[in-house]
């Protein structure tokens, strides 16, 4: 079966050692795991980890309900890149200079749209948020006059289909066993 | 308890443990674990958890604690306890090589689903991380070999948390618990009130029966012509023996078992076809790549059962009955999935069920039956050669014994053996170590096993390998007098990997063979009554005088040394491509 790149969103109880018990699942098989994004959700203690593999589908549905399985995991779902909107952010650090020398690479900051977050005498911090392709378009370009200092975070993602976490934790609490 | 306990100190009983109100922490886990009803634990002290040592001595009438020899063997004997009564293992140990001595045992329990709550104590909290003395990470170590796990770092947190441990190590598909607790948390005090646990939101142990899937099955088995069952482990954890017996019955389909199924089924059952898998019977093998429908319950299709998996049962449509959604369609694509407990579902399932008998598809299964009996079976059981087989010890035991033991094992060669030659008549008489193939897992874990049914007879039969690798634990039954059998199959080589060098690695016996000490010597240092048999003649008579000796025996019977198991599924094979020699 093709790889391809798939969106795993894991809601968890927010506890110490979480992290761990999600990318165990996926070291166990030697999965690569291309980024991974924590925070809160929009319910109360119910964290969520956002993380990027390339694998054929077959995978990544076992590699689901083996997260589902995990005690404290509340829901885990796989999407592809067409069912979740989703977006990454880039830190550029330039030299100050060569942006202040009327060069080039002034306009480049400007045709990517991007945000000059911070100026001082000797660097220049600049923010951009898209896809991968597109921080990567960035860091293309300015990489010829000197980047002192890259980062890019995990994706943050959200689905398109349209069940709530608040409906399936709903359902989930109603279940008397 | 009904065992007699030697060289115990006369019990003098404080009893000064309130169950309620406060008390240390220590105290609250002592009284956490008898509010869910143990009475016996396994287990080995030391530093970290002095203060909960400290505790059971207080309420040595309630709980009994079983000092092992090892903490392995403290873990292996609350396994076997568990899979011989069904009830949650407790074992429990001191951080450090206390702890990680545990983890074989974890994971074993894990990947057999045995329900265990193992609890360690830990580094007091300001410690943690600073590699302080005896400190590893358990908790991180365990994570991927136990179903859950949790660090106590706070007296307050301790009923919960062991409220939690039991829930989800016996719930749904059972498996091994893990509760770190540090020293201080030991030590601190808590108004203590025990509730037991009854559900959180993110843990669905039972899954809704989707009555659907079930009539889907149903349709299925009805329109089969030649249906095959494969049973294993659910049937025995879901209690479901009596609901699986009606439903074959009525449907009138073979079934054939993986190594954990084995004596869920009474063994000379008309349906019962025998065992699955690399040293499982022939005609269940064969027949797998003939049936139309094939019926699995209970069972996650090991490469062990399923050998090569592009080979295998593609011609039939699939039906899995199974509890663990992340099992089907794991290795082997099902075309319907009941994701339910066994109990339930065979209980609805055999409600929509036609009756049936396929007598001639059983004939199939009987025809090839006999030819594994003259290839295989007779030399096995009656050989013609000089030295004793191990299925010839084995038949004895079933002759002497009709059918109602506990049946015990290590791994290797009389294991297989065992699982192949030994009868049962009861459910959870037969505890192996299947997932992990643990060596060393025998004689704890009969000893465990004795102690949850001291009325039923336990026989451990073990490798002369296996043997030496927890023999320690004769120090525990001698202590506590565990009445256990112990065959020792005495091969002086490590048979099963022997075997495969013989057949895969041109007879390069690479650190196989094993000049063995003098077992007799070693095992009547602990009081135990000891034999060893060499020749055939004097066999009944020693296993006669093992069955019906009072107490702990020791039976060593010398076998041929370069005998092997067949029939065999060679790795990579199909199992259609079964072996008879
Ligand atoms: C802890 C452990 N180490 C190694 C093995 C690999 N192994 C499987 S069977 C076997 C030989 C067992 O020999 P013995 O106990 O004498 O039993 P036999 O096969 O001769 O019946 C070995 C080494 C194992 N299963 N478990």
């Amino acid at each position: 079966m093709k790889k391809e790149r798939y969106t795993i969103s894991v809601f968890t109880e927010d506890i110490v050692g979480m992290l761990n018990r999600v990318t165990i699942i996926f070291t166990r098989r030697k999965i690569n795991i291309e980024s991974i994004a924590a925070s809160e959700s929009e319910i109360p203690n119910i964290h969520r980890y956002t993380l990027v593999i390339s694998e054929a589908e077959d995978m990544v549905k076992k590699v689901v309900l083996q997260l589902e399985k995990q005690v404290e995991v509340v829901k885990a779902v796989y999407h592809k890149d067409s069912e979740v909107v989703y977006q990454e952010i880039a830190l550029y650090k330039v030299p100050t200079e060569v942006l202040l020398s009327g060069g080039e690479a002034e306009k480049i900051v400007r045709a990517h749209h991007a945000r000059v977050l911070s100026v001082e005498p000797a660097f220049t911090v600049i923010e951009k948020t898209g896809h991968k392709e597109e921080t990567q378009a960035l860091f293309d370009q300015l990489e010829p006059y000197g980047m002192l200092e890259f980062v890019r975070s995990g994706r943050v993602a959200i689905t398109k289909p349209m069940k709530t976490l608040k409906s399936i934790v709903e359902e989930l609490e109603k279940v008397q066993y | 308890m009904n065992f007699k306990m030697n060289n115990m100190k006369a019990i003098e009983v404080k009893n000064t443990i309130p169950k309620q109100g406060l008390m240390t922490g220590s105290q609250a886990v002592v009284q956490s674990i008898i509010a869910e009803g143990v009475d016996l634990m396994f287990g080995y002290p030391g530093g970290a958890i002095m203060p909960v040592y400290d505790a059971l001595y207080d309420v040595e009438q309630e709980l009994t604690h079983v000092l092992a020899r090892h903490e392995q063997g403290a873990v292996h004997a609350a396994q076997g306890y568990a899979r011989a009564t069904g009830k949650v293992g407790v074992c429990i140990a001191t951080s450090g090589p206390g702890a990680t001595n545990l983890i074989t045992g974890i994971a074993d329990a894990q990947i057999d689903s045995t329900p265990l709550v193992c609890i360690t104590g830990q580094v007091a909290s300001h410690l943690l991380g600073t590699d302080a003395f005896q400190e590893t990470d358990v908790v991180g170590i365990s994570m991927p070999v136990t179903k859950w796990n949790f660090q106590v770092t706070r007296a307050e947190e301790i009923p919960l948390a062991i409220a939690k441990a039991f829930y989800i190590a016996r719930s749904g598909k059972p498996g091994p618990v893990l509760v770190d607790i540090t020293k201080d948390a030991q030590f601190e005090e808590v108004d203590f009130n025990y509730v037991p646990f009854t559900g959180m939101r993110s843990y669905r142990p039972k899954p809704k029966l989707d009555l659907d899937s079930v009539k889907a099955a149903a349709k299925l088995i009805n329109s089969a012509k030649r249906p095959f069952i494969l049973f294993g482990q659910g049937i025995i954890l879901s209690k479901a023996e009596q609901e699986f017996k009606a439903f074959i019955e009525k449907t009138g389909i073979p079934a054939a078992w993986t190594i954990l199924g084995l004596s869920a089924l009474e063994s000379d059952h008309y349906l019962n076809v025998g065992m699955l898998g690399m040293h499982g019977n022939y005609a269940p093998n064969k027949l797998t790549n003939e049936c139309d429908v094939l019926i699995a319950i209970g069972m996650r299709f090991d490469d062990r059962i399923t050998g090569d998996l592009g080979r295998y049962a593609k011609q039939a449509k699939v039906v899995h009955l199974e509890i663990d959604p992340s099992e089907v369609s794991k290795n082997v694509h099902a075309d319907v999935a009941v994701i339910a407990d066994a109990k339930e579902a065979l209980f609805e399932l055999s409600k929509i069920v036609e009756e049936n008998n396929h007598s001639e598809w059983l004939n199939k299964f009987r025809t090839l039956e006999k030819e594994e009996y003259v290839e295989v079976i007779e030399n096995e059981l009656y050989p013609s050669a000089e030295k004793m087989t191990m299925g010839e010890v084995i038949n004895e035991i079933n002759i002497q014994s009709d059918h109602n033991n506990i049946v015990v094992t290590d791994v290797g060669q009389h294991q297989m053996m065992s699982c192949r030659y030994f009868k049962f008549k009861q459910t959870k008489s037969m505890i192996t170590s299947g997932g992990l193939g643990t060596m060393g897992f025998c004689l704890p874990a009969a000893i465990g096993a004795k102690m949850g049914q001291p009325n039923k007879q336990v026989v451990a039969v073990v490798g002369d390998g296996g043997f030496q690798m927890t023999l320690q634990e004769l120090g525990t039954m001698f202590q506590y007098g565990v009445d256990v059998k112990i065959v020792v199959l005495n091969n002086e080589f490590l048979g099963m990997v022997r075997q495969w060098q013989e057949m895969f690695f041109e007879k390069r016996y690479a650190s196989t063979t094993m000049v063995n000490p003098n077992f007799q010597t070693i095992v009547s240092g602990y009081g135990i009554t000891t034999k060893k048999v060499e020749n055939r003649d004097e066999l009944a008579d020693a296993i006669k005088e093992m069955l019906n000796h009072k107490g702990a025996y020791f039976l060593e019977a010398i076998v041929g040394k370069e005998n092997n198991v067949f029939p065999m599924v060679p790795t990579g094979a199909s199992v259609s491509e079964i072996r008879l020699k």
